[in-house]
């Protein structure tokens, strides 16, 4: 589609709707909508042309790329610390959890592993920025289907989870705090404690998110069999993460693979929802951050004492050789490839991020659905523009 | 048990949520009347400690998006021991660090190889024209009296020598 | 009082009656913007609200409105300008003229008028009216579904509003809204007349449905669909900004506070207290200081029932516009009906 300029692609769509009529004998005209790019409901700069039959949509196609930042050309002239400081903001919500692939990728290419207590510490921020980020989207699913109070509640008790973080490694947002080898410092004295009464905090936030929300009847009216992704399709379309696991396939990174992270030393669970609608998935979001509270506080009580770095040198040469590390990301699957000659930096990163993959099956999903739809679909599917466009 | 149907559990949250700012207060702070403290490691503003500074230019390269301007010269200065050589010190001319391109990221702070550069978690320092947000040597060194000492860590952590 | 008015020319009369009814309209829809779109909805995010214009906030809608009032008037380029221009005033008219049937007191009412439901029913729909002509008016697809969405919304609520109020004009005889007043003021349950007989207690199916209606009237959550922010950004109001918004935002919520008043009035006893409290037999023998304190009685009803309104919308999802649609024609309405049918056999058998 990027190739083709705007008044080509309107004339595709065109071409398109007409194939797609719904109504052969009342023959009425449709009207091309355009969603964004700037517009409540895409927060961001996500633009999605719909062709219309009054409020069903014949066909609609997500048009991205308005705010692409280059990432993967810009991680080739820099080091690798300052690569580390530049992919926090490609899911700007959960930033901490984009610096683990990659320092796991650069690790793997040193053959270096970061000790046990950096290891568990990465695994507690890695989850803090779960939380912090998928409570976000509970509060904004709210505002997407028309409640306005849950954002205020998210924005609220996500202030704590990211005065954790701030705590702990500096920035609210963007923490800038895994190094290749460890972790920049260990956890400041009171800290336990204080993420203890914070993960409490946040199950009382689940619970009323569970009461405003999701035992609405409207709530579950608006979403229940809305946006139905089966199994192979969510497969088809290299779906992850909640997307995935709404649609029940039981795949989950943090399990299935072997890293050096904290996950496989304590016992959770793994949410599924056979249902594969809006429901399946925003149910399994929520199920998700109440388990991700239990997962810091099990991680809490087992800290190793030890180091937080590895030996590295000052100046930081990883050697030649490819590697793709990927995890398990608040948003889905997110990846990278990074190949190294040996320098300063890397020679060449490939970043798989969740949304852009997760967004792929819009034109699929949204064939047939009226215009509210769009907006529950939208928001079920849970992206970041950040993460879409990179 | 009975279920309560999930309109009226919604209409009870936010009925519970607005007798609870009226007795127990808003979670909210009135900003400029009152303030939260920034946590000690906050990464706030960059603080310099010109004596320490050898203008080696580590921290102006490594910076990703080089907001950081650094000028020298080289100066002869008395010598420690009398009749030695006068040794030679690289003069600080200009040091300035762009906060309208600053991403906050601390490389330059970690990079710096003889401890003349520091964070400290204020905060408030927004201009309305944006190029007074680039600081000068003098306004960095203002920031030095803000630096707070590096927080205890937290049990079993490694002792280390602190910076 | 009514000797005072009858006694001062009729010019003076009139402007009296129409400074009136801007304080009748105007004074409602402050005072719920500030107590409840931005106290209430504050405290229920567990947060403040406004609290720099004056002592917690309270001249805020002030410096709001001084800020409205400075913008540019804009329309859009396409846009149909003479038509874009009235709509606002159609949505506010329909307020105002709704305001004229309502009676605050024994004497305190700008007319007394027969067919007063009927009158309150008929003019609550021009509002429609001036919805529709915005939406189509703005030249903009997104104002253009807000307007078609709400015309449909309102079309649909206007029928189970007038079937709900059916019920109680059989059971107070009468279509004039003093008179229901008195009806329920004077009225006795089996014989004991300490509460009078408020409508609600005998036309509770009734009560809930019109508040349901009323709740798709004013357009609030659950049944904002053509407003609609996170869709249609902001409906049929998309284009507007300026002095033009602020008639449809004082509308809005203006019209919340007589459409609360009008069920205060069916449902609740009005500007009345219960007669057997003072011993009054019937409206002349009321005393004259009612025609002070009624209308502070019907405030407070009003801010209650808005309250309700308020708190519902504040926690409450949005439906969709089909599901809106089936809810009104296969719930609502034949509820309704037999609620009708219930009551009519009900008055005939007792």
């Amino acid at each position: 589609m990027t190739m083709l300029g705007d008044r080509q692609q309107l004339a595709y769509i065109a071409s398109q709707a007409a194939d797609a009529r719904v109504n052969v004998e009342l023959e009425t005209e449709g009207m091309t909508l355009n969603i964004g790019p700037q517009h409540p409901a895409t927060h961001g700069t996500l633009r999605i042309i719909a062709r219309l039959d009054g409020e069903q949509v014949l066909w609609a196609e997500p048009s991205c790329g308005y705010m692409h930042r280059g990432y993967e050309k810009l991680t080739e002239v820099r080091t690798f610390p300052q690569v580390t400081a530049l992919i926090n903001r490609i899911d700007w919500l959960g930033s901490f959890a984009n610096e683990v692939p990659f320092i796991l990728a650069a690790e793997q290419l040193m053959g270096i592993e970061a000790p046990p207590r950096a290891q568990w510490i990465r695994t507690i921020l890695f989850e803090l920025s779960r939380i912090a980020n998928v409570s976000l989207f509970l509060g904004d699913l709210g505002v997407q289907l028309g409640a306005i109070t849950p954002v205020f509640f998210a924005f609220r008790d996500r202030e704590y989870v990211l005065n954790l973080i701030e705590g702990a490694t500096g920035g609210r947002f963007h923490p800038n705090f895994d190094r290749i080898g460890g972790l920049k410092d260990d956890l400041p004295a009171g800290w336990i404690d204080e993420t203890r009464a914070v993960m409490r905090k946040m199950r009382k936030f689940c619970d009323e998110i569970e009461g405003l929300l999701f035992g609405n009847e409207i709530f579950e009216a608006r979403t229940r069999g809305i946006g139905v992704i089966p199994r192979d399709v969510a497969l088809q379309y290299g779906l992850s993460g909640a997307n995935l696991r709404g649609s029940g396939v039981d795949w989950d990174l943090r399990r299935d693979q072997k890293l050096p992270m904290a996950w496989d030393k304590i016992d959770w669970k793994v949410w599924t929802h056979p249902d594969g609608d809006s429901y399946a998935r925003c149910w399994i979001r929520l199920q998700e951050v109440r388990e991700s509270t239990f997962i810091v506080e099990k991680l809490l009580d087992s800290l190793p004492s030890g180091p937080v770095m590895a030996k590295v040198p000052r100046i930081i040469k990883v050697p030649e050789g490819e590697a793709w590390v990927a995890t398990e990301n608040p948003l889905g699957e997110m990846g990278y490839y990074v190949v190294s000659k040996g320098e300063l930096g890397p020679f060449r990163v490939k970043i798989r991020s969740a949304s852009f993959n997760n967004i792929s099956i819009v034109p699929w999903l949204l064939k047939g659905v009226y215009v509210p739809d769009i907006i529950t679909i939208l928001a079920s599917l849970y992206f970041i523009l950040g993460d879409i466009d990179r | 048990m009975a279920k309560i149907p999930g309109l009226l559990k919604g209409l009870g949250v936010t009925l519970g949520t607005m007798v609870e700012t009226v007795t127990k207060g808003a979670n909210t702070v009135q900003y400029p009347h009152e303030k939260e403290t920034p946590p000690i490691r906050a990464r706030g503003v960059i603080a310099l400690h010109e004596g320490n500074c050898t203008s080696c230019m580590l921290c102006a390269r490594s910076c990703p998006d080089w907001c950081i301007y650094i000028e020298g010269h080289k100066e002869l200065a008395p010598p420690r021991r009398a009749g030695g050589k006068p040794r030679q010190v690289n003069k600080l001319d200009r040091f300035d660090i762009d906060y309208a391109l600053c991403m906050y990221c601390g490389i330059c702070v970690e990079v710096c190889p003889f401890d003349a550069l520091f964070w400290s978690p204020e905060y408030e320092y927004s201009e309305p024209r944006i190029a007074d947000l680039l600081h000068d040597k003098a306004k960095l060194g203002e920031w030095m009296e803000t630096v707070p000492e590096a927080p205890d860590l937290e049990a079993g952590a490694e002792k280390k020598g602190k910076k | 009082m009514l000797g005072l008015i009858a006694s001062i020319p009729y010019w003076a009369q009139s402007l009296l009656r129409v400074l009136g009814g801007i304080v009748a309209v105007l004074l409602p829809a402050g005072t719920i913007v500030y107590v409840f779109l931005f106290k209430m909805m504050s405290f229920m995010q567990s947060r403040l609200g406004p609290m720099e214009a004056g002592p917690f906030g309270s001249l805020q809608l002030f410096a709001e409105v001084g800020k409205w009032l400075q913008k540019e008037d804009l329309y859009p380029e396409r846009a149909d300008r003479f038509i874009f221009k009235i709509a606002p005033l159609i949505v506010l008219s329909s307020t105002f003229l709704l305001v004229a049937v309502v009676p605050f007191g024994p004497d305190a009412w700008f007319t007394n008028f027969e067919a007063g439901v009927f009158y309150a029913l008929a003019v609550s729909s021009v509002s429609v009216l001036g919805i529709l002509i915005a939406g189509w008016a703005s030249a903009n697809k997104y104002s253009l579904l807000g307007g078609l969405r709400a015309a449909g919304q309102l079309i649909a609520y206007e029928l189970p509003m007038v079937l709900a109020v059916i019920g109680v004009v059989i059971q107070a005889g009468t279509m004039n809204l003093q008179q229901i007043v008195v009806a329920q003021n004077a009225g006795s349950i089996f014989g004991w007349d300490g509460l009078g007989n408020p409508y609600i207690l005998t036309q509770f199916v009734g009560f809930v449905i019109f508040m349901i209606a009323v709740q798709a009237e004013l357009t609030q959550t659950p049944f904002d669909m053509p407003i609609a922010e996170s869709e249609l950004v902001s409906g049929y109001m998309t284009e507007y900004s300026g002095f033009r918004f602020l008639i449809f935002f004082i509308g809005e919520f203006a019209t919340a506070g007589v459409f609360a008043l009008i069920a205060s009035i069916l449902f609740l006893g009005g500007w009345g207290v219960p007669f057997a409290w003072f011993g009054w037999t019937s409206i002349d023998s009321i005393d004259n200081w009612m025609n002070v304190v009624g209308p502070l009685i019907m405030f407070t009803k009003m801010m209650l029932l808005v309250f309700i309104i308020m708190w519902v919308r504040f926690s409450y999802p949005r439906f969709r516009e089909d599901q809106l649609q089936r809810f009104a024609w296969k719930v609502l309405i034949p509820l309704s009906l037999v609620n009708i049918m219930a009551t009519s056999v009900l008055k005939v058998a007792f």
